[in-house]
């Protein structure tokens, strides 16, 4: 190659596949350079970084109540992860499920405000379960259906969908479900109403992950499963081969959404014991994450729900340990995240730098 | 003033493990057709990219006007006086010819009674016949070519590159085009003409420069070849260019198109009145320009496209009668009418293609068997009868068939189709794309199937091909049929008037 001749500075070429070794290597380096890069703000707050990494581990991992507590926050991510999966392998582009994770909530919460006093506990609780269920499922099936029938953008009409469910939770607070006056907070649940715990944590963690087989077995095993998978490739392909494509989305996002509720039942029963408007709490959202990074494979979830709970978890404790601001604690896990979807985009792609053909050739 | 304009030197190209040039050797001289000869994926188009800025080049040196230089974007292109006329339009729809023609003007200013005389002028010059004051979205599909040419002569390229433009022509528009091109050659322009129809090389060119599997053969000079030397050349040996067409004993009526019509989501008229039958142990061809409704055809016998009247019968074994109108893919299987159908976007229609063989084996059985589980082996047992009777190059049955080479995705796909014996199979552009060695293969399936007795349906582009592969030959013209001939008693050229006059030459519509 003449190198005198002005070629583009930088050139992208797409890679063969690479070596599994060479995969894990670049999306460790990846983890390094983010862990470099959240230095800055730390040194920038006037703190140690090192220090301070030390510091996010301790807090999410050193003793058996810290890892209670970041479990806690790795269950909600897991089961929404789970949920939108099979929505995100149709190419349904679901961002609802905090919305579909608070109207779970809600009617689950309504089973144990109405009938908390009157059940014993466990019939109570798969009530309340199977409420929460369909409660998600409904709120996710509406804008299932307006896509099948009338091809409305799934986006949008999910992402309103959460607004009205969190306004519907505002005003239960405020209004019918309100307890003392004045406070716009619900009571907490009769006993008979909370679940119970397994080593010391909210027993959501068993069905979690019962979960994530039941997900994996559903995507990869069922006949349901490939009608998705099908779908999301080409509906084309899907209509070529006989299947009823309005009907397979509303359902999947019928699954999706009761999956949601599920957890709104979990959060409303386990974690808070009572229903509040910032329930999901983001949750419906950095699942999306999850289920990005693991290339929605549920057991892939797993670890990265956990590593993003660690992450939380960890930062929530530099901000009371180091009294860092909590946007800090937020920039490094930002950038974290940056740095590993970043670094799918080198494993599926080279740069050429100009004059540099030759040797990249060989 | 230099006879070669642009010289390409140990050009090469790679995309991931694909090697698309490699070593390749080209002049470009004033005053010269030069035909690039190749089978599909050979790396014509890739080669010419590169010199219309669209790829960079991974080796190699271009030079222009003996001077080296790189082309880093259409722009730099430009400003060489290169201009590539691609296989896809890329034309404003809403706007006149003229206004599309001077969208590339940098200046801004829009004089636009100027525009359409210097238009005018350059049509007459090179003998265009074009109106610039007629919207884009009224023209047929050769006067939206000429547009495209007229832009870049309005430009002022010198040098043209066309990207097999007749693939979309009848034979009357190909040599009108071929005229045109003979006298912006009289005008010492360099063209370049991108092609795999020997017939059209022997005509136009002066020089034929071809390549093989991404590798440059060599380059000859017309007059001093002939089609056989030429075929030899691009597939690297000889090959017999006859199609076996066995003939089928008793044929019996399979299927009955009545009074067929569709339309689009627009309103307009895609198929309009279609009747036809289609026989048992026949292949019956579908010859039409670009866009006649051979897609909308096939789509509408098998439930995937809306039908506005008509019918589409089905004849059972005991001779009873099945209408196909009105029921959904799923719902034809299910009462148990066999139809293969291998759809033109192979990808986006027949199979998964981030699937493997397998997967795609599953499109047609998924649904057997009772419970929520579905059976993966005998999908996995077909997948692997597929890989090994059709040669299929796979490192394995999962292997994602996307990553496959388009003679290979087609085999998987007609290979599903004709598992089961289908009594109907549809075909819509099998061989598109394909080398000619796995083209062969996919006439010899389908002639198999006939003579097991099945009706064939095969939409083509080459009439050779219809000529010699299909029994009877339904020519559609506009969403009508224009009529329907027996194969083996008929010409090129009378399908050629079908395809652009209802009734053909009988019509009375000879130009």
């Amino acid at each position: 190659m003449n190198t005198n001749l002005k070629m583009p500075l930088i050139r992208l070429a797409k890679r063969d596949s690479l070596k599994p070794s060479v995969v894990w290597a670049i999306r460790i380096a990846s983890v390094v350079l983010a862990l470099l890069l959240g230095m800055i703000p730390i040194i920038m707050a006037g703190k140690n970084p090192f220090v301070s990494y030390g510091i996010m581990i301790e807090g999410a991992l050193s003793k058996p109540g810290y890892i209670r507590q970041t479990v806690k926050r790795a269950i909600p991510l897991l089961g929404t992860a789970l949920a939108i999966a099979p929505c995100f392998k149709m190419k349904f582009w679901n961002i609802g499920a905090e919305g579909q994770i608070t109207f779970g909530a809600i009617i689950s919460s309504a089973i144990a405000i109405y009938l908390g006093k009157s059940l014993p506990s466990f019939p109570l609780l798969v009530l309340m379960a199977v409420a929460g269920a369909i409660g998600g499922g409904i709120w996710a099936f509406i804008p299932g259906y307006f896509k099948a029938k009338y091809n409305t953008n799934e986006t949008l009409f999910t992402l309103m969908m959460n607004y009205i469910a969190i306004g519907i939770v505002r005003w239960l607070q405020g209004g019918p479900w309100e307890g003392r006056k004045g406070t716009q907070m619900i009571p907490m649940f009769p006993d008979a109403a909370r679940l119970p715990n397994v080593l010391g944590i909210y027993c959501g963690w068993i069905i979690i992950l019962v979960l994530v087989v039941i997900i994996h077995v559903y995507m990869n095993f069922t006949k349901h499963g490939y009608e998705v998978a099908v779908i999301g490739d080409s509906e084309n392909t899907a209509r070529y081969a006989g299947m009823n494509v309005g009907w397979i989305m509303m359902r999947t996002m019928f699954l999706s959404g009761a999956i949601c509720g599920i957890v709104g039942w979990m959060l409303v029963s386990g974690a808070n014991g009572t229903l509040n408007s910032d329930v999901a709490g983001g949750v419906g959202f950095t699942a999306i994450t999850v289920a990005w990074l693991s290339q929605l494979n549920s057991f892939a979830m797993v670890v990265i729900a956990a590593m993003l709970a660690v992450i939380g978890k960890g930062s929530a404790t530099l901000q009371t340990k180091l009294s860092v601001p909590a946007s800090v604690a937020d920039i490094i896990s930002g950038v974290l995240l940056f740095c590993m979807l970043g670094c799918e985009f080198f494993i599926n792609y080279k740069i050429i730098l100009r004059g540099k053909s030759d040797k990249e050739v060989q | 003033m230099q006879k070669c304009v642009i010289e390409l030197k140990n050009i090469e190209k790679r995309f991931g493990p694909v090697v698309a040039n490699d070593g390749i050797n080209l002049q470009i001289n004033r005053g010269e057709i030069l035909c690039l000869l190749g089978e599909n994926g050979s790396g014509k188009t890739t080669l010419m990219n590169m010199l219309s800025g669209i790829y960079q080049p991974d080796g190699g040196e271009i030079y222009a006007d003996g001077k080296p230089v790189a082309i880093r974007s259409p722009k730099d292109a430009f400003d060489l006086n290169i201009g590539m006329i691609h296989q896809h339009y890329h034309l404003v729809d809403v706007f006149t010819a003229a206004q599309n023609i001077v969208l590339l003007d940098e200046d801004g200013k829009m004089d636009m009674s100027a525009v359409n005389s210097r238009v005018s002028e350059i049509c007459s010059k090179y003998g265009f016949d074009i109106d610039p004051k007629m919207k884009v979205y009224d023209m047929s599909v050769s006067q939206k070519q000429t547009v495209e040419i007229v832009k870049i002569l309005y430009r002022g390229a010198e040098i043209l590159i066309l990207d097999e433009p007749t693939a979309v022509l009848t034979p009357q528009e190909t040599d009108k085009l071929f005229a045109v091109l003979r006298n912006m050659k009289k005008d010492n322009k360099a063209i370049i003409l991108i092609t795999h129809k020997l017939a059209e090389v022997m005509d136009v060119s002066d020089k034929v420069a071809i390549l093989r599997k991404g590798k440059y053969v060599g380059t000859v000079i017309t007059r001093e070849s002939d089609p056989q030397k030429l075929t030899d050349m691009m597939v690297g040996r000889t090959v017999s260019l006859n199609i076996n067409r066995p003939e089928y004993q008793n044929p019996q009526d399979k299927l009955i198109v009545e009074g067929l019509t569709c339309l689009n989501y627009e309103g307009v008229k895609k198929l309009d009145n279609v009747s036809f039958t289609a026989k048992t142990g026949e292949i019956l061809g579908v010859a039409g320009i670009a866009g006649s409704g051979q897609k909308e055809l096939l789509e509408s016998i098998t439930g995937l496209y809306p039908v506005k009247a008509g019918s589409v019968r089905f004849i059972n074994e005991d001779k009873s009668e099945t209408e196909l109108v009105g029921k959904t893919p799923g719902e034809i299987r299910k009462i148990g009418v066999g139809m293969g159908f291998v759809p033109e976007d192979r990808l986006g229609m027949g199979l998964v293609g981030s699937m493997g063989m397998t997967n795609n084996m599953m499109l047609r059985s998924w649904r057997k068997g009772k419970g929520i589980f579905f059976n993966r082996k005998n999908p996995e047992k077909l997948a692997r009868k597929i890989w090994d009777d059709l040669e299929v190059v796979t490192p394995s049955t999962t292997f994602p068939v996307r990553r496959m080479s388009g003679g290979n995705i087609q085999k998987v796909l007609v290979g599903r189709e004709i598992a089961s014996n289908p009594p109907v199979l549809l075909t819509a552009y099998a061989v598109r794309g394909l080398d000619i060695n796995t083209s062969y293969a996919i006439y010899n399936l389908l002639t198999d199937q006939k003579m097991k007795g099945a009706a064939v349906m095969y939409i083509g582009e080459e009439l050779d091909v219809l000529l010699e592969l299909c029994d009877r030959i339904l020519v559609l013209c506009g969403g009508k049929v224009s009529g329907i001939v027996d194969a083996r008693n008929t010409t090129k050229e009378e399908i050629g008037f079908m395809m652009t006059s209802v009734g053909g030459i009988k019509g009375g519509d000879r130009k």
